[in-house]
């Protein structure tokens, strides 16, 4: 019999020196916000500040990383101090893909900026989707 | 290090759960763009936890100040781990305590209160920014 997958662990870069960080953490809080029931995130640096709880974070939630950047700190993080994630995705391809030029602010994204974390939420929702329909 | 700093490093909290990690991480930028461009730098926190070479340095070179969203203290903790003590360490909170006016809301993006309170903490944190630039109270 196949577990049912209740919640999806959604895990940002983060990224505060970047603004792929930025679209990253304000995509993924998004998709949080309007997944409540359905997703669930972890602060990265909890795998090292934070207990065996923290820990299992990936063991316990099939997870979605998403990076800024293509040091992929989340992934790497994720694989080396939880468990492998479900999903891995990156700020710069999904861009990439849908012709969106990277954002260059920090913060304040301007308006056109504001149209690349639309995108990168809906494919961490459609990443969602896929894990929960199994 | 001590005597020859001339920047510091300003590593806010990584969280998107708490209106506090957004004040840390507005400070910050408050400080590298507004109050002290060109001394206060700040990284990626989860570079720190990929042990980046290049982060490992920045932060074993120059004088680091942690700002924190929550009492796990994941910035002040990843420093640390790295085998470096923060010259300065502050909980978000602590900035709202003294504020109290300005209780701050939003965690994508703050509310006028919560950026407000940022630029407030920033324009504080100047005086010991510029103490660690100097290379002094390490």
């Amino acid at each position: 019999m196949a577990l049912e997958v209740l919640k999806v662990g959604v895990v940002s870069c983060s990224g505060e020196a970047i603004p792929g960080g930025t679209v990253s953490r304000i995509a993924c809080r998004k998709v949080l916000d309007e997944r409540p029931g359905e997703t669930v995130t972890i602060c990265l640096p909890l795998f090292i500040a934070g207990g065996k709880e923290e820990r299992d974070f990936a063991g316990k939630y099939p997870t979605i990383t998403v990076d800024g950047c293509e040091k992929r700190c989340a992934q790497r993080s994720t694989e080396r101090l939880s468990g492998k994630p479900s999903k891995s995705l990156l700020v710069p391809e999904i861009l990439k893909k849908h012709g969106i030029d990277p954002p260059t602010s920090l913060r304040n994204l301007r308006p056109e900026e504001k149209a690349a974390t639309q995108v990168v939420a809906e494919e961490i929702a459609r990443a969602v989707d896929e894990i929960l329909e199994g | 290090m001590s005597g020859k700093a001339n920047k510091v490093v300003v590593l806010p909290c990584s969280g998107i759960g708490k209106v506090y990690g957004a004040i840390a991480r507005e400070t910050t930028y408050e400080l590298m763009e507004r109050v002290r461009p060109g001394v206060v730098v700040t990284i990626c926190l989860p570079l720190l936890v990929i042990e980046d070479p290049d982060a490992k340095q920045l932060v074993t070179d120059n004088p680091v100040i942690t700002i924190d969203g929550c009492p796990k203290s994941c910035a002040q903790k990843s420093v640390e781990a790295q085998g470096v003590k923060p010259a300065r360490t502050y909980q978000a909170i602590g900035f709202y305590k003294a504020h109290k006016e300005l209780k701050p809301g939003g965690i994508a993006e703050l509310d006028e209160n919560g950026r407000n309170l940022a630029a407030l903490a920033a324009d504080e944190l100047a005086q010991i920014v510029d103490e660690l630039a100097a290379g002094g109270q390490e």
